[in-house]
C-alpha cells in the first residue's frame, strides 16, 4: 500500500517498520510531527520529554535496556542535548538508537540556522541524510540496523523540505526485534575517566570501519552522467534540485551517509569528471571535506551559505537562466502576529505601555517583539529570558524597569535552573511565565502543566506556583492578561517590589478546542470617535475600512481587549 | 496536463494545508507522482504562507521557484502579487478578491496596494479573481474559501468531478464535508 506521507510522517512509518519501542522528544519545527505521527502507533511508547537532553538521555536508558529506541528534536534542540550526545557517541548501544535532528534553513520558524552536520563529525557519529519521504523511512530503518551493527548512536538530519515535504510511500509490516538482554559493563557503559579513555580508541576505530562500509553502502551512490563534463556531490534536497535541472545528463555522487564521508568513493567520482561540484545547503562540509583529502571541487565560490536553495538558484550558478516569468514585486510584508484573541496580548500590551524592557524567549509569545507593541527587547534561545534577566540586573538593569516573559512548556524546558539561579544568588527579577496551557507555536501539544500526556490521557500535572515556590520564590502571582487593569497593577506592583517575584499570566491558547470563543465585538459607529486606539493593541481583527473601524467577524474571538481600549464604549457584544 | 506545478498562497490559518492535500490526493489517485511541501510552525501564525504541489511521471523537487507555476491559487489579493515571479508566462492566478490586511498596513508603515489586481493584469498576466468569500458564506461557513478556491481550480482540469469529490472526502473531516461539498460545487460553477 501507498500513502502520501510528510517526511516527518515517513520517519515515524520508519520508527514502527524498524521495530522501535520508545521514542522521546521535545516538539520543535520542523522535527515535531514525528513523535506526533509515532505516537499514532500503539506498539511504540511515546512521550513529550520535557526537553531535548532529557529525550536524549531516555533513548539511552532504553537503548541500554535492550530495546530500540529514538529521539526526535530540531537543531537548536540538539545544542540543548548536545551533552549526552557526545558522550552516548562514547558507550555506543545496546538495542539501537536513533536520533533525529531537523534543519530548518532560511529560518521558518527557527532563531538561527545551523548546520547540524558539524555535530555529527565533532560527535564522531555516523549521520544519513534523505533526500524525500520514501528514503526518510528507509534511512531510518537502515539507521536502526548500522546503529546494532557498529555499536553506536545513528544520527539522521533532515531539513524544512523533507520534514514537510510529501511524497508516496510504500508501507511495509513492522519486524518486532528482540530485545536485548542488558548485561552490567561499566567499561563501555560507565564513563569515569579510565573506562573514557578506553573507549575513545574504540570510537575512532568504529568511524573508521564506518567509513568503510559506506564506500560501498547503498546508501551512497553514483549515478554516471551522459559524458564527463560535469560531476555533482549532493545530499538531501539539493539532490532532488540538482536532478529538477540536469536529470540524468550530470554525474552525482549522492551521499546518504553524510558523515563518514568515504573519501575513495569521493576520489573515484572526482576522477571521471573534468569539473566537479558540491552543492549543498548552510556551510560547506562536504566541500571543507573534499579538499581536504586533495579533492580540487567548487562549491560556495557559486552557492551561498545562507537559507534555501531551488532548482531555479542551483540552475542559475551553473549560468542557465530561468525562463520569461512575471518581475518580482514589491508588496507590503506579512510577518506571523499573534492570533485574534491571543491571551499574551494584553500581557505585551501592559509592558509595552509601560516600556518595560523585556528580555523574551522561545514561543507564540515572541511575536510580542512585533509592530505595533514592540515588547520584546531580546530572545536568544531556551530559557535566556529567565537567566539572562539575572545577568542583566547584576550588571546594573533597572529591576523595576525590566522583565523576562516565557511560556509555559519553555519554563518547564529550560527556565526551572535560570529560576533557582534567580533566587539563590538573589537577583531582584520578575519573572512572567505565559502559561497558555500548551506549547503553541509547535502545533499544541502537552506538557508537564497541562495534565496530560502525549496521547491526551490524564498525566501528573505540575503546579507552576508551588514549582515557583519550591525553587524559593517567596512572591508569586497569578493573573488574567485579558483583564488589562489588573494585569497592570500586578506587573508594576511586582516590578516595584525588592525582592524576586513571578507572575503567572493564565489564560489558555485560543486556538485550543477546549476553549469557547464569545461572539465578535460589533463597532458602534455613533459612539466610535475614530481615535484608533482599539487599533494599539496590534489585534488582525480590527482593520479600517471606508474610513471606519472594522472588526473581522470571522477573525474575532470577543476577547474584549479592544473594548478595554476604548473610552467611547463604541466597542460592543457580550463579553 | 500530464505534469504541472501549483502554488496555493494566502494567509497562516486560512486552510491552505487542507487545499495542498486536497490536490495531493487528487493526483496521486490519478496515479501521478506527487511532491508537496508546506511550511508549519511560526509562519502559521497570521503571516503570509505557501504550498506547493507538484505532479508528474516522475518528480523531484518538492518546491517551485521563478517562472514554474502553472497555476498559482491565492486566498489574498497582495499574496498573489508577492509569488507572482513563480508564475510560468502561460500561467493563470486564481485569486480571492477579498483584501486581507497585513499588520504593517493596518500599523500605517505600508499601504495597501489596492489596484494591484489591475497592475498585474496590464502586465499581461492572466487572472481569474472573483470573490470566494462570498460563495464560502453561501455554503455555510465562511472557513470553506480554500476549498470554493478549489472548486475554481478543477474547472481548468479535465478530471471528472467525482474525481475531485472523492479526492476531497479524503482530504476533509467528515463533520465538514457537507459544506465543504457545497462550497466546491459553487467555486466550480
Amino acid at each position: 500500500m501507498k500513502k502520501l506521507m510528510l517526511g516527518n510522517e515517513a520517519i515515524a512509518r520508519g520508527l514502527y517498520e524498524a521495530g522501535c519501542e520508545v521514542v522521546s522528544a521535545y516538539p520543535g519545527t520542523p522535527s515535531t510531527e514525528i513523535t506526533e505521527y509515532a505516537a499514532k502507533y500503539d506498539e511504540i511508547y511515546c512521550e513529550w520529554a520535557t526537553n531535548e537532553k532529557v529525550a536524549m538521555e531516555a533513548v539511552f536508558g532504553a537503548s541500554l535496556a535492550g530495546k530500540r529506541a529514538a529521539c526526535a528534536m530540531k537543531h537548536v534542540g540538539l545544542n540543548v542535548a548536545a551533552d549526552p550526545l557526545f558522550t552516548f557517541s562514547y558507550v555506543g548501544v545496546n538495542g539501537g538508537a536513533v536520533i533525529c535532528v531537523a534543519d530548518d534553513p532560511a529560518m521558518h520558524s527557527s532563531q538561527n540556522e545551523q548546520d547540524s552536520r558539524h555535530y555529527a563529525i565533532a560527535a564522531k557519529l555516523p549521520m544519513l541524510e534523505p533526500s524525500d519521504s520514501r528514503e526518510a523511512k528507509e534511512f531510518t530503518k537502515a539507521a536502526f540496523e548500522l546503529s546494532e551493527r557498529f555499536d553506536t548512536p545513528v544520527m539522521i538530519r533532515t531539513c524544512t523540505r523533507i520534514a514537510h515535504a510529501q511524497c508516496t510511500v510504500e508501507l511495509e509490516d513492522r519486524k518486532a526485534v528482540d530485545p536485548v538482554p542488558y548485561v552490567k559493563n561499566p567499561e563501555k557503559f560507565l564513563m569515569s575517566p579510565a573506562f573514557a579513555a578506553k573507549r575513545h580508541p574504540i570510537i575512532e576505530k568504529r568511524m573508521e570501519d564506518f567509513a568503510q562500509y559506506a564506500a560501498a553502502s547503498p546508501l551512497n551512490r553514483i549515478e554516471n552522467g551522459k559524458d564527463s563534463r560535469l560531476g555533482i556531490i549532493t545530499s538531501g534536497t539539493c539532490y532532488e534540485y540538482v536532478k529538477e535541472v540536469f536529470g540524468d545528463d550530470a554525474g552525482i555522487l549522492k551521499l546518504g551517509i553524510i558523515n563518514p564521508i568515504p573519501a575513495n568513493l569521493v576520489k573515484v567520482f572526482a576522477e571521471r569528471y573534468d569539473r566537479v561540484v558540491v552543492v549543498e545547503e548552510l556551510d560547506p562540509v562536504i566541500e571543507t571535506f573534499c579538499k581536504s583529502i586533495g579533492v580540487d571541487v567548487e562549491g560556495k565560490n557559486l552557492f551561498p551559505v545562507l537559507y534555501e536553495f531551488n532548482q531555479t538558484m542551483v540552475a542559475k550558478a551553473f549560468g542557465i537562466e530561468p525562463e520569461k516569468h512575471p518581475e518580482k514585486k514589491t508588496v507590503p510584508a506579512r510577518p506571523p502576529i499573534m492570533c485574534a484573541g491571543c491571551p499574551h496580548r494584553g500581557l505585551f500590551y501592559v509592558l509595552s505601555k509601560n516600556k518595560i524592557t523585556v528580555l523574551g524567549d522561545i514561543g507564540c509569545y515572541t511575536l510580542g517583539g512585533a509592530v505595533p507593541l514592540n515588547a520584546i527587547d531580546s530572545v536568544l534561545c531556551m530559557g535566556a529570558s529567565v537567566s539572562g534577566i539575572h545577568g542583566f540586573l547584576k550588571a546594573g538593569g533597572d529591576p523595576t524597569k525590566t522583565a523576562a516573559v516565557i511560556g509555559d512548556s519553555t519554563f518547564m524546558h529550560s527556565g526551572m535552573t535560570g529560576l533557582a539561579n534567580i533566587a539563590y544568588n538573589g537577583s531582584n527579577a520578575t519573572v512572567i511565565i505565559v502559561d497558555n496551557s500548551t506549547t503553541g507555536m509547535t502545533g499544541h501539544q502537552h506538557n508537564p502543566t497541562t495534565g496530560y500526556n502525549i496521547k491526551g490521557e490524564p498525566a501528573a500535572k505540575i503546579d507552576l506556583e508551588a514549582l515557583c515556590h519550591a525553587l524559593g520564590i517567596n512572591r508569586v502571582k497569578v493573573v488574567d492578561p485579558y483583564d488589562l487593569k489588573e494585569t497592570e497593577r500586578i506587573v508594576l506592583e511586582e516590578l516595584s517590589i525588592n525582592e524576586p517575584s513571578v507572575i503567572i499570566s493564565r489564560r489558555p491558547c485560543v486556538l485550543l478546542k477546549s476553549v469557547k470563543h464569545n461572539p465578535p465585538i460589533q463597532v458602534n459607529l455613533d459612539k466610535c470617535k475614530f481615535c484608533k486606539s482599539c487599533m494599539r493593541i496590534g489585534c488582525p481583527a480590527i482593520y479600517v475600512e471606508n474610513g471606519e473601524i472594522t472588526i473581522h467577524s470571522t477573525l474575532c474571538t470577543g476577547c474584549g481587549i479592544c473594548r478595554q481600549m476604548c473610552a467611547f464604549d463604541a466597542l460592543g457584544g457580550d463579553v | 496536463m500530464n505534469s504541472g506545478n501549483i502554488m496555493i498562497v494566502g494567509v497562516g490559518g486560512q486552510g491552505t494545508l487542507v487545499a495542498s492535500r486536497l490536490l495531493g490526493n487528487l493526483f496521486v489517485n490519478a496515479g501521478m507522482d506527487v511532491k508537496m511541501s508546506e511550511v508549519h510552525g511560526m509562519s502559521q501564525r497570521g503571516g503570509s504562507v505557501v504550498t506547493y504541489v507538484r505532479y508528474g511521471e516522475k518528480v523531484y523537487s518538492p518546491v517551485i521557484s521563478a517562472g514554474e507555476a502553472d497555476f498559482i491559487v491565492a486566498f489574498e489579493k497582495i499574496e498573489a502579487a508577492r509569488y507572482a515571479e513563480c508564475l510560468k508566462a502561460e500561467g493563470t492566478i486564481i485569486v480571492n478578491s477579498r483584501e486581507r490586511e497585513p499588520m504593517s498596513v493596518t500599523t500605517g508603515q505600508a499601504k495597501y496596494p489596492h489596484e494591484i489586481l489591475n497592475e498585474m493584469a496590464d502586465e499581461g498576466i492572466d487572472l481569474d479573481s472573483f470573490d470566494a468569500l462570498k460563495l464560502a458564506r453561501e455554503a455555510g461557513s465562511d472557513k470553506a474559501v480554500n476549498i470554493v478556491l478549489m472548486g475554481r481550480l478543477s474547472k481548468y482540469f479535465n478530471f471528472p468531478e467525482e474525481d475531485w469529490i472523492n479526492a476531497l472526502k479524503n482530504t476533509v473531516k467528515p463533520a465538514t464535508y457537507e459544506i465543504n461539498e457545497k462550497a466546491f460545487r459553487l467555486g466550480r460553477k
